[in-house]
């Protein structure tokens, strides 16, 4: 391969890591949390409504995966493309 | 984060002469500010590398920590728990708009950011955009956001200082000065980055115990984000809101409309990402990879801290309708300024003529269980809690109920005898409450300075970076040696103190509001023209630069017209648009959404009908792609 298709091949891989988490990120944050809260409300978690608790502590839980499993795909991405510093 | 929370609140009476919180609380500022300065000492830098990026070398977990003490302000630490305790699920905005943008952050800015390895943001959008222009009006912007953000730092310093320890405002703020001086000037990004590492052990544990101890008293479980959905309380706290006549705590909506609360979310997350205190924190670390994982360090320690603010907001609120409802008068404290007398009467005893003599008067309460409610008594004194006997009868009710005034048979609006209770109070009192010892309240006087002082100081560097660094040096002395740009850096760091500090101690009436917008002005702003410098090669000097000027103007006009008579009191006298003349319906706050979406529209569009950018911006773009090479040195 040359350093041209690598450099492109490396980059569309990390736009599709990229959009995939943003995908949970709008889900999480946005449908979940806010344009679907009072359908979710529906179904209970403990004593809370579930559209409540992804607004107030869920989707913050999500998001911290998110940026952990970011970090981590990416270091496999680097490794395969050998563009790490390491 | 909102600096009006940090108000121009009279504290000084708190914590008056008896409050057994005080030495604990003179121990602790001074062991935490020994420490600080000794950290800043042992820190001290010699090039310019290290004054502005800690020479690049701070492990990702440390810079993560430093991140998240940076981030979280002095009104993120005492009021945002305050604040969700009186929006109830909309509360949500400012949980989501404030974590959520890290996610972006992470993702879609830091890496590539710390790939092109210079050290300010108005470097990037001056390079990507090969505009000396572009790097001006990004410097200023950068300067305009952290100058008013800065000053509402200061100003809580001054507060906590002269209210917690009783000295003078003027001196809190001198004292604080100088200590964030030292340690920004001697150590430069290298002295603030581990303080801020110890600044954030120290907030974090000053807010995590009370809401333990409060989280013990109230659930089954110590853990606060566990009682938050397994405990009765919300179940407990929806139902007495529903008795006194207000809406649901877990209601949607009722704040905020839907579209506002889209709105608003998406402006704090998107503004997040674009503010440069918190852009150059990535730029401090060794390598793209650093750079990811000090993101995932820093959003891990920023949602301890958020997602116990819900269970504290939470619990606070039933807290407090359950001690202060139905809760009765036993005597009247009165006072009189003339003459500087004091006088406390037993409610029986208590005629016309004595209440008409004083100018102020405060309630003495007992809990409907009988505890004396010494915490009212003491925010009264301050201002922040106002109680309004409406019906005389000596009960103190919180339904909302309609009544008649009885001078001029009046009907009022709906209101309970509650009549004003600030943000403030919660995260302060929560230990009170709660009966926690006074080292614990000790412990968040100091967390609040922590919290502050924090975020001064990395303001403080960004100011002074884009003075000296993109400004001055650029364009006054571009030759100048290492030694000179420090000393330059150094002059500026001074500069920028002594402005904060002006404004700490003369604070102008709108820095409250106009810091509250800051993000709606960075979300329109930086955040798609480093987005799009990064992902769209084809990105161009005259796009991005009529898009970060038609976002802002955009955004900057919007909030002037709702919020005129606050804003630029000596322009407007008129109040500025009412929410039902609202574009689109959408409030003030949420407007940066806007702003940003006609920004990437211009951007695109323009850039798509000129010329494309030259070859040497698309192989920056290209190398800043790639992680590969973040480790060397980069050429200035």
């Amino acid at each position: 391969m040359n350093q041209d298709t690598d450099r492109s091949g490396y980059w569309v891989a990390n736009l599709k890591i990229v959009s995939a988490l943003l995908t949970i990120w709008f889900l999480v944050a946005y449908v979940f949390s806010i344009l679907c809260i009072v359908p979710l409300n529906a179904y209970k978690l403990g004593s809370v409504g579930l559209g409540f608790w992804f607004a107030q502590q869920g989707s913050i839980f999500v998001f911290v995966v998110l940026v952990f499993v970011y970090a981590r795909w990416m270091d496999g991405l680097d490794r395969k493309y050998g563009v790490s510093d390491d | 984060m909102i600096n009006s929370m940090v108000g121009m609140h009279d504290w000084g009476l708190l914590f008056a002469a008896t409050d057994p919180a005080r030495p604990w609380t003179w121990a602790f500022v001074a062991i935490t500010f020994a420490v600080y300065l000794y950290i800043g000492w042992r820190s001290r830098v010699r090039d310019s590398k290290g004054f502005y990026v800690a020479g690049q070398g701070v492990p990702a977990i440390a810079n993560g920590a430093a991140t998240a003490a940076d981030w979280m302000s002095a009104a993120s630490f005492i009021g945002m728990a305050g604040l969700i305790s009186f929006s109830g699920s909309d509360g949500s905005v400012y949980l989501m708009g404030w974590t959520g943008g890290y996610v972006l952050l992470a993702l879609l800015l830091a890496p590539y950011l710390r790939k092109f390895g210079h050290y300010t943001v108005p470097d990037f959008i001056g390079s990507r955009y090969y505009s000396e222009t572009a790097r001006v009006v990004a410097a200023i912007c950068a300067i305009f956001i952290s100058v008013t953000y800065v000053a509402g730092q200061m100003k809580g310093v001054g507060v906590v200082f002269s209210r917690f320890l009783e000295v003078e405002l003027t001196v809190g703020v001198m004292i604080g000065m100088v200590v964030v001086g030292f340690f920004a000037v001697v150590g430069g990004m290298k002295g603030i980055t581990w303080t801020q590492v110890v600044q954030y052990f120290v907030l974090i544990l000053a807010f995590i115990i009370p809401s333990i101890a409060i989280s013990t008293m109230l659930t089954d479980t110590w853990i606060p984000q566990i009682g938050f959905a397994s405990s009765e309380i919300p179940t407990k706290l929806n139902q007495v809101l529903l008795d006194l006549g207000e809406k649901e705590y877990t209601q949607p909506f009722g704040k905020f409309s839907q579209l506002n609360v889209f709105c608003i979310t998406a402006a704090l997350m998107f503004g997040t990402a674009g503010l440069p205190h918190v852009i150059v924190r990535f730029y401090t670390v060794k390598d793209v990879r650093a750079a990811r994982y000090s993101a995932v360090w820093a959003i891990l320690f920023i949602a301890l801290l958020y997602t116990t603010a819900p269970a504290l907001g939470m619990f606070a609120r039933y807290n407090l309708i359950n001690n202060l409802h139905l809760s009765k008068i036993e005597s009247v404290e009165l006072s009189n300024s003339v003459d500087n007398s004091v006088l406390v009467v037993p409610y029986d005893e208590l005629t016309t003529e004595v209440k008409d003599a004083a100018d102020s008067l405060v309630y003495h309460l007992v809990s409907p269980q009988g505890r004396p409610l010494d915490w009212a008594t003491r925010w009264q004194k301050t201002g922040l809690l106002v109680i309004d006997d409406h019906e005389n009868d000596g009960t103190i009710s919180l339904s909302l109920f309609e009544w008649v005034d009885k001078e001029n048979g009046i009907s009022q609006p709906r209101e309970s005898d509650l009549a004003k209770i600030d943000n403030d109070i919660i995260v302060l009192s929560t230990p009170e409450i709660a009966g926690l010892p006074a080292w614990v309240i000790a412990l968040v006087a100091a967390g609040g300075l922590a919290a502050a002082l924090s975020t001064a100081a990395g303001l403080l560097l960004v100011i002074s970076s884009s003075l000296a660094h993109d400004l001055f040096v650029r364009f006054f002395v571009p030759n100048a040696s290492e030694a000179t740009k420090v000393v330059i850096g150094r002059l500026a760091v001074v500069f920028g103190i002594l402005i904060a500090g002006y404004f700490g101690i003369n604070p102008p009436g709108f820095v409250g509001e106009v810091v509250a917008f800051a993000f709606g002005l960075a979300a329109a702003s930086f955040f798609p023209a480093i987005f799009l410098g990064i992902f769209y090669k084809r990105a161009n000097r005259a796009g991005a630069v009529s898009g970060m000027i038609v976002g802002l103007v955009f955004t900057l006009t919007y909030i002037v017209m709702c919020t005129s008579d606050k804003v630029l009191p000596m322009f407007f006298s008129e109040p500025g648009l009412a929410p039902d003349q609202y574009l689109f319906g959408i409030s003030p706050q949420g407007i940066g959404t806007v702003g940003m979406l006609l920004n990437f529209a211009v951007t695109l569009i323009v850039s798509n009908l000129t010329a494309p950018p030259p070859e040497e911006v698309m192989e920056l773009v290209e190398n800043v792609r790639i992680p590969k090479g973040s480790g060397e040195p980069s050429a200035h």
